[in-house]
């Protein structure tokens, strides 16, 4: 047989796979691993696509997305994020934002260009730089500073090969955010270099105690921001595939010219069900985001109290605690925790190399399965000091 | 201390502990319990219950009826007095005063249709000022306290159980 592409062969698989073939061989886990919603989409929602197809709207939509659909997003983001693009040229509808990252790193990544970010980050964003033929560079995030992006360390990682940033706030793994304050920092910095800054948002409904702050927020830099978001996270709708995404009408357009070829059209019962989700969906995201706050609550309060010191993190629905303390690496610590406890969370590392010594913990999950995780990973942390007890040689 | 949010989480979860209350809202435990108490004192925290899906757990052994009731109010007291009359019989379930074609509408609940019918006739018709009566048997129930209730045993989740 021929040999496979040389980019495909060299990508590093990715470690959540590993976890979940463990995982996901065993009975009565508790799941703290889930990155989706627990919730069902809103059944107003579904309805309406059922609707749509009955209708027989089964056909290819405009290659953007249907223009309806696009306007709608664009209201919805002048309205609540103050963020102002052109439903003609400027959004694109896309199959989740997965397909929107990949679009814009091949739209704009020329062989050999760098693209910076961050560690740890979302399992996606370096394999998507390296099969578009770019370089990641990488910022590793700090605990200490809440896992946001320093100027200093954005200022130490650009050079002249520098194409652009992927930035993911509310950020999976960590929870972390950026606040417009943190934000203003890296606005000359960003402008001088003139690089892409492409800021996966797929989480902005989920920020907490505070108001959601974007890039594109900020007119001297607007043309260089590349905002990625979608349906999935906000409105419960992972399966449904449906993300956009908003940049200047040049970039756009060769955003566009790709995805032509690959998708033509993203589904059209999703669009419609999108429609709907836009225009009526706003209470059932409203009612998530507060129960997903409580949820998140409880679980940073218990965890801390059992000893695993946890930043109270101000979006996603993931904590981060961290597990260092025990002596064990994060994946040690995953893999005896499925095995002796039946608690599945996702070591640390899984996001990159700076995870270590923690695990990403989701509380998309009911609150019963919150209060029984926690009391397993007590009983856990408990057998676990009773070994070193009994070994104290083993402490490490 | 948000109150609303307390209620509302004891309402959709009776069995969360105050110390569960406390981590959820931020507060101290013991200013948990006591407004616990102050809650239940002021009777705004009525009762703990439990959802059952009666169609599963007894089959044809409890039957339910709503009770249309028509009745003539009184000088001074409207409707209260009368409502007061029925609505302290323990087979009375939830009784509600409506606008419309009836006064009051109540869910009566008991062992058999005969006896439910026996009830309504006996006791609710008698009543003072109670001019007529409607009763309509519930065949099966759907949705309770906004749970759907499901003949099927909950399905192993398709959710997998690591995702990025």
């Amino acid at each position: 047989m021929k040999p496979l592409s040389k980019t495909i062969e060299n990508l590093k698989p990715s470690g959540i796979r590993k976890f979940f073939d463990l995982a996901s061989t065993m009975d009565n886990v508790i799941s703290f691993g889930v990155g989706e919603p627990d919730f069902d989409t809103p059944w107003h929602i579904c309805e309406n696509a059922v609707y749509s197809m009955s209708e027989g709207k089964t056909h290819y939509t405009a290659n953007r997305g249907l223009l309806e659909l696009r306007k709608l997003i664009a209201e919805f983001h002048r309205i609540r994020y103050d963020q102002h693009y052109n439903p003609e040229n400027e959004i694109l509808v896309t199959v989740g934002g997965s397909e929107a990252i990949d679009l814009a790193m091949r739209a704009m990544i020329n062989p050999g260009d760098e693209v910076i970010t961050m560690d740890p980050n979302y399992v996606a964003y370096t394999p998507a730089i390296e099969m578009a033929g770019g370089i990641p560079v990488i910022i590793p995030l700090e605990e200490k500073s809440e896992f946001k992006l320093t100027p200093e360390a954005l200022k130490n990682a650009i050079t002249d090969k520098t194409k652009a940033i992927l930035i993911n706030f509310p950020s999976n793994p960590t929870g972390g955010v950026m606040t417009y304050e943190d934000y203003e920092k890296l606005v000359p910095i960003i402008e001088e270099s003139g690089i892409y800054v492409v800021s996966d948002e797929i989480y902005a409904e989920l920020t907490f105690d505070g108001e959601f702050a974007s890039l594109a927020q900020f007119p001297s830099i607007r043309d260089q921001i590349v905002v990625i978001n979608g349906f999935s996270k906000a409105f419960a709708m992972t399966g449904w595939r449906l993300g956009y995404v908003m940049s200047n009408p040049h970039l756009s357009s060769a955003m566009t010219k790709i995805h032509q070829y690959i998708i033509m059209s993203a589904p059209t019962p999703a669009q419609y069900a999108a429609l709907e989700a836009m225009t009526n969906g706003l209470s059932d995201v409203s009612h998530m985001h507060n129960e997903y706050m409580n949820r998140r609550n409880l679980l940073v309060s218990r965890l801390n109290r059992m000893g695993l010191k946890t930043n109270m993190p101000h979006g996603t629905f993931y904590v981060f605690p961290n597990i260092s303390q025990t002596g064990l690496t994060s994946e040690e610590f995953c893999n005896r925790l499925v095995e002796e406890q039946r608690v599945a969370c996702v070591p640390g590392t899984a996001f990159g190399e700076k995870g270590e010594g923690f695990m990403r913990m989701s509380y998309a999950c009911s609150m019963d399965n919150i209060i029984e995780g926690c009391d397993r990973i007590e009983a856990f942390l408990a057998s676990l000091e009773q070994k070193q007890e009994e070994n104290p040689s083993n402490r490490s | 201390m948000n109150t609303n949010i307390l209620l509302e989480l004891l309402e959709n979860n009776a069995r969360l502990t105050t110390q569960d209350l406390a981590d959820i809202l931020h507060e101290d435990e013991a200013l948990i319990k006591s407004e616990i108490q102050q809650l239940e004192k002021e009777k705004i925290i009525c009762g703990y219950h439990t959802v059952i899906n009666y169609n599963k757990a007894l089959k044809n052994e409890k039957v339910m009826a709503f009770i249309e009731v028509d009745c003539t109010p009184q000088r001074h007291k409207g409707y209260d007095k009368t409502a007061m009359k029925i609505a302290n019989y323990p087979e009375i379930d939830t009784m509600y005063l409506l606008s419309g074609d009836c006064d009051f509408l109540c869910l009566v609940q008991g062992k058999t249709m005969f006896e439910v019918a026996r009830f309504v006739s006996d006791k609710i018709a008698c009543v003072e000022d109670v001019r007529a009566t409607k009763t309509l048997f519930v065949l099966k129930q759907y949705k309770q306290n906004g749970i759907v209730m499901k003949d099927e045993e909950d399905v192993e989740s398709t959710r997998l159980v690591v995702t990025p």
